[in-house]
Parts: structure tokens; C-alpha cells; sequence
């Protein structure tokens, strides 16, 4: 017995704070849980709440000084402004399109990476999902900015081929192409990994009570796909919505985001109420979709 | 259990011919020939990578066969898709689709079929009482045992009345007194709905006591096809003897016999049983095991040989009368329990 108690004082403290952990599992979870906690309250939840705070102040026209009273000032000229409003409903449509999009491309994709394709090939092809990640988002748009323009790499090929030429350049065409392809490895890779979890016996109960692959596909396959769907089009949709810098280098003249209403009012006109105020209305709008998409029961299933 | 009369004549409902199969360079099965007949309770037996998997999912259509045919109730069903058969399947990890309920999982297949909606409530509910689920229909697969879902995997195979019902090692994942359960309660419902059964199982008792015939499977070949009795008692290989039950193999005369650990008798060194038309040997006890019901003796016969011998305790057990280990002893058994291999 003695020397059992010998063996264990040498690193004392240490080993009494570690039994006493041991003894108190939660006393170790909230040691290890606080610093990133403090850090997502301080950081992240402070300066949300400051973004809404400040909503509901103006400026002194004159001045350019804040002033720090509660007003609707900013949301009623949003609600009101015709411009305000379309720029809106171009950002949230954009985001919404440019998801369906992505499901559209990703899907079949994603089921050949995770269903058919062998290991070798599936590698492969992860690895051409991720590579452009590795690259300047900034890099890329110029890129499609190049192939787009009027004497772009497009209507070059279309001209060899006899065809008539697109002038798609600086459109909305082009903001849609662009953030398609921006965010699909976004979409690809949650589908690829709900799909890839199905396993393989469903798909033989289901040709063996009769389901041929279109019945398969949709009574077993997309329900179980759609918690990765849905995660992939909140990348997809939030990553639309929160943009300014693709309207900037390939949309037209009519092709504001509510990003680059926000920045023209951080930088230009110096009314970061009115942007905080705008800037909100992505926010509920993801809230919105935040709470439909747990209405359909996507963060449940698996 | 096997004491229901086996159907020995009938029309064949499925009959492979000449079945092979291959994985890239290994041969999975082949040589395969079957002939099941209807009504019947027919075991595909083997340890694991014997084929006994592979033949039943060329006969389930989830695998095609590189040559050979297939046919289901007359029909060559060799090049066919699962949804064009007239079988349906017992998944060894059930196979439950997570998002639906129950009751969904079992609709399933008669809402592919077409059936219309009155009658798939109906049905559904009868198979649910079959499989002592009434009331179950209403949760996800999610909220059951590993026993409800299998007798979930069972209600939606059977409410389809297929013609042939394939089990892959259904009971597999089950516990010992659950399976034991669900194969009696496997038997009662063959017998209630009257369908083929087509079960592969690696579990030797589990294909004596419940198969009215089974097929012995050993490296993608079927080494004997036979009722449990047949394959028990007559052993056609080696393999087979060996992997029902247990068995001593001997060289006799320059044959090699083979004769069952309870079909010997042992005795004390100077007690043979000549007179009673018994061959005996003398040997020395190495092992003895006490297992309750019966006793284990490993002894070593006087040519060499280490045999097994299984003695029933029939009077309460003492270890004063037991035989002891090193004790000289006398092996004897009737030349009517030997098989020469």
C-alpha cells in the first residue's frame, strides 16, 4: 500500500487534476468548451448584434455623424425604394436559381462518384471537384470573365463552329454561369457524402420488391440524398446571397447584389446604418430557409 | 423440427443448371446444379466464401452468372432484373428503408406492383399480425429491435406472396435465444403462407433442425445435396462430415473411415462388446470434458489416433465413475455406423 502512494506523489498536482477531470466529465467539457465559446459569443453572436443595433440608427445628412436613436428610418426607405427592392428579389432569385442549378449539375454527379465510378476513378474525380478550390476565387471569375466578353474565348469557338455569337458578357446570364460554377463543389461534395452512406442493400431491396431505377431513385435515393441537398444548397444559397464581387466583375450595369449596396454605403457614402439595415435582409432570408428546410424534416434523417 | 414429411416429388419451382460465376480471377461458384421443389424449406449450407451467398443472389437476380441458367416456376429467368422476378428477399442487415415507416417498408413493394390502396392496407395489416407486429406500423425502423426489423424484413418480403422467399442468413445478427425463436417462429410461417423457402445460413444445427433438404457448399461447389438426415448420417466428403457435427476419421485396411463422436461406446480395458457384434480398439483417455448433458473424451487409440467420443450422462453424473485421463479404455462401435469416404 505504501508503496503504491509513494509511486503516485511524484507529479502530484498534475495527477490530482487530472482524476479530479476524470471524476467530473462535464467540468473537463466546459474547460475545453470555453475558449472557442467566448470567442463564437464575443466575436461572432457581439457583432451580429451590433450589425441589428445599428440598423435601427441614421446619419446626419450634414454631418455624416451617427446618430444614435432608435429609428425605421432605413428599413421604410428599403420597403419603399423600388431600386432597393429589386436589388433584393435580383439577389435572393439569383441565390435561389443559382442553387437549383447546382442540384441539377451535382446530383448526377455526385451519385456516379459515390455509386459507380471505382475507387480510382472516384479519387480522381474528387480531386477535379476540389482543385479549383485551390485556386483564387478572385483568379477564377476574371477567367470566365475572359471566356464571357464579347471577344472572349466563347464567341471564338462558337464563330468556329459557324455558330451565331452570345452576348452574354456583363449579364445576368453570365452572374449565373459564373456562381453555378463557383459554388457546385459546394453542392457536389454534401450530396456525394449522404449518397455515399446509402447502403448498398437498399438499392437491391428496392429492385427486389419491384422498383425499377426511376421508382428507386425517387422513393429511396432522393429522400435519403436530401439532408445533403439541403446542406449543399445552404453553401450554395448563402454563398449567392452574401456576394459582391461577381456582380462587380462579370454582371452588367443592372446587376447589383445587396452586397455591393452594403460596401457602396460601408465605403462611398459612409451610411453604415443604412448597410447594416440592408445587410439584415439576407440574413432573415436565410433564417427563413434555415427554418423551412427543418420543417421538412432535413436535419433529422441519418 | 425437420419432422414435418418432406416433399419428395413436386414440380420444381427453381432449377439452376450449370451455374457459374467469377470475380475478376476467382471462381465464386461453380458446377452449380439445384432443383427446389415447391412447398419446401431448402438450406444452402457452407462456411463463409463457399458460394452459398452468390447462388442465391444469382437466383435473387442481383448478380448475373458468367454461364449457366436460372429458371423460376418455368421460366428461364437467367438474364432477368431483380424487379422481373417472382421472388422476393430476407436481407442479412435487413434493409429497411430508414425513411419510411414500417408499414411503409412493407406497402412498398405492392404500391410497385399496383396494388390498389384498400387492399395494400389490408394486407399490410394481415402481415403485420403474421410477423406478431400489430400495432407497430406507425414507427420508423429506427425505434425497433434487431428482431422487429428482421420480422419487418420478413412481413415485406411475404406480403408480396411471391413464389419463392430467399433468406440471406436471417438470423445472422440475432443473439442465440432470439434465433432460436425466430426459427421456429420462421417455420410456423412457412407453413401458414405455404412458400417456397430458399435459406442460406452457415449455422450447421440451424440447417438440420429446419430444412426439409439442404445443399452442402464448400469453395463455390456443392459438395452434397440431401435431407438432413441423408447429409448427417451419410457424409458423401470429408468437408461435409466435418462441418456437421463432429467426426473421427480413421485409416482402416487402407480405406479411410469415418464414424460419429456418439456412435462410439467406450469401456473399460478388458470390456469389449465382441459378443454384441461390436469392432473395438484399445486406447488411453488423453481429455475428458464434463458438458453437462453428455461427456467429451479425446483418447488416443493404440494405432496412433486421437479420437473424439461423446458419452451421454444418463445416470447422474460422478466423477468416480468417469473415465479418467490416462485410464486404459476400450473404443468400440457397430461396423454398420462406419462410412467409408
Amino acid at each position: 500500500m505504501t508503496a503504491l502512494t509513494t509511486q503516485t506523489t511524484p507529479s502530484g498536482a498534475l495527477r490530482r487534476f487530472s482524476a479530479l477531470l476524470w471524476r467530473h466529465p462535464r467540468f473537463g467539457a466546459a474547460l475545453l468548451l470555453t475558449p472557442p465559446l467566448g470567442w463564437f459569443v464575443l466575436i461572432y453572436l457581439a457583432a451580429l448584434v451590433a450589425l441589428f443595433v445599428s440598423a435601427f440608427w441614421t446619419v446626419d445628412d450634414f454631418t455624416g455623424e451617427i446618430i444614435h436613436e432608435w429609428s425605421l428610418t432605413n428599413f421604410i426607405t428599403i420597403a419603399g425604394d423600388p431600386t432597393y427592392r429589386a436589388i433584393a428579389l435580383r439577389t435572393v432569385g439569383m441565390a435561389a436559381i443559382v442553387t437549383i442549378t447546382d442540384i441539377v449539375l451535382a446530383f448526377p454527379f455526385a451519385y456516379y462518384m459515390a455509386r459507380i465510378a471505382g475507387p480510382k476513378l472516384r479519387a480522381a474525380l474528387f480531386a477535379l471537384v476540389l482543385l479549383p478550390l485551390w485556386s483564387s476565387y478572385l483568379a477564377r471569375v476574371y477567367s470566365w470573365r475572359l471566356i464571357l466578353s464579347n471577344d472572349g474565348l466563347l464567341n471564338w469557338s462558337l464563330a468556329h463552329l459557324g455558330l451565331p455569337a452570345l452576348n452574354i458578357g456583363y449579364t445576368n446570364w453570365a452572374m449565373w454561369i459564373v456562381f453555378s460554377y463557383i459554388w457546385l463543389p459546394f453542392m457536389i461534395t454534401p450530396i456525394y457524402a449522404a449518397l455515399e452512406r446509402i447502403p448498398h442493400s437498399l438499392f437491391e431491396a428496392s429492385q427486389d420488391l419491384g422498383g425499377r431505377g426511376f421508382r428507386t431513385l425517387r422513393k429511396v435515393v432522393l429522400p435519403l440524398a436530401l439532408p445533403g441537398i439541403i446542406a449543399g444548397s445552404i453553401f450554395t444559397f448563402s454563398l449567392t446571397l452574401g456576394d459582391y464581387i461577381t456582380p462587380i466583375l462579370v454582371g452588367g450595369p443592372g446587376s447589383d447584389f445587396i452586397g455591393n449596396v452594403v460596401y457602396a454605403n460601408v465605403g462611398i457614402a459612409n451610411n453604415i446604418p443604412f448597410a447594416a439595415a440592408y445587410a439584415a435582409i439576407p440574413l432573415v432570408v436565410m433564417c427563413i430557409y434555415l427554418l423551412v428546410a427543418r420543417r421538412l424534416g432535413a436535419f433529422e434523417m441519418m | 423440427m425437420a419432422s414435418q414429411p418432406a416433399p419428395v416429388s413436386g414440380e420444381i419451382i427453381v432449377r439452376v443448371n450449370n451455374v457459374r460465376k467469377t470475380y475478376r480471377s476467382t471462381v465464386a461458384v461453380e458446377h452449380v446444379d439445384l432443383e427446389i421443389r415447391r412447398g419446401e424449406f431448402f438450406t444452402l449450407l457452407g462456411p463463409s466464401g463457399s458460394g452459398k451467398t452468390t447462388t442465391l443472389r444469382l437466383i435473387a437476380g442481383f448478380e448475373l452468372p458468367d454461364s449457366g441458367m436460372i429458371e423460376i416456376n418455368g421460366a428461364d429467368v437467367t438474364k432477368k432484373p431483380p424487379y422481373d422476378r417472382d421472388i422476393n428477399t430476407v436481407f442479412q442487415d435487413y434493409a429497411l428503408f430508414p425513411h419510411m415507416s414500417v408499414a411503409q417498408n412493407i406497402a412498398y413493394g405492392l404500391e410497385t406492383r399496383g396494388v390498389k390502396r384498400a387492399d395494400i392496407i389490408t394486407r399490410v395489416d394481415e402481415a403485420l399480425r403474421m410477423v406478431r407486429l400489430e400495432g407497430f406500423g406507425e414507427r420508423l425502423p429506427a425505434q425497433l429491435s434487431g428482431g422487429q426489423r428482421q420480422r419487418v424484413g420478413l412481413a415485406r418480403a411475404i406480403v408480396n406472396r411471391p413464389q419463392v422467399l430467399l433468406l440471406d442468413e436471417p438470423l445472422g445478427a440475432l443473439d442465440l435465444k432470439l434465433r432460436q425463436e425466430m426459427q421456429s417462429e420462421l417455420k410456423r410461417i412457412q407453413a401458414e403462407v405455404n412458400i417456397t423457402f430458399l435459406y442460406v445460413t452457415h449455422d450447421q444445427e440451424e440447417a438440420l433442425t429446419m430444412s426439409d433438404r439442404l445443399a452442402v457448399f464448400n469453395k463455390g461447389r456443392i459438395e452434397q445435396m440431401g435431407t438432413p438426415v441423408e447429409v448427417y448420417e451419410k457424409p458423401s466428403t470429408e468437408f461435409v462430415a466435418n462441418f456437421l457435427g463432429t467426426t473421427n476419421i480413421l485409416d482402416r485396411d487402407g480405406r479411410r473411415i469415418m464414424i460419429r463422436p456418439e456412435k462410439m461406446v467406450l469401456t473399460g480395458s478388458g470390456d469389449t462388446l465382441a459378443a454384441a457384434g461390436y469392432h473395438g480398439e484399445p486406447g488411453i483417455v488423453r481429455d475428458a470434458i464434463y458438458v453437462g448433458m453428455f461427456s467429451r473424451y479425446l483418447v488416443e487409440l493404440s494405432g496412433g489416433a486421437v479420437v473424439t467420443v461423446v458419452q451421454q450422462n444418463l445416470d447422474r453424473f460422478s466423477a468416480s465413475q468417469a473415465r479418467q485421463r490416462g485410464e486404459h479404455v476400450q473404443v468400440s462401435w457397430r461396423p454398420e455406423n462406419v462410412n467409408a469416404l
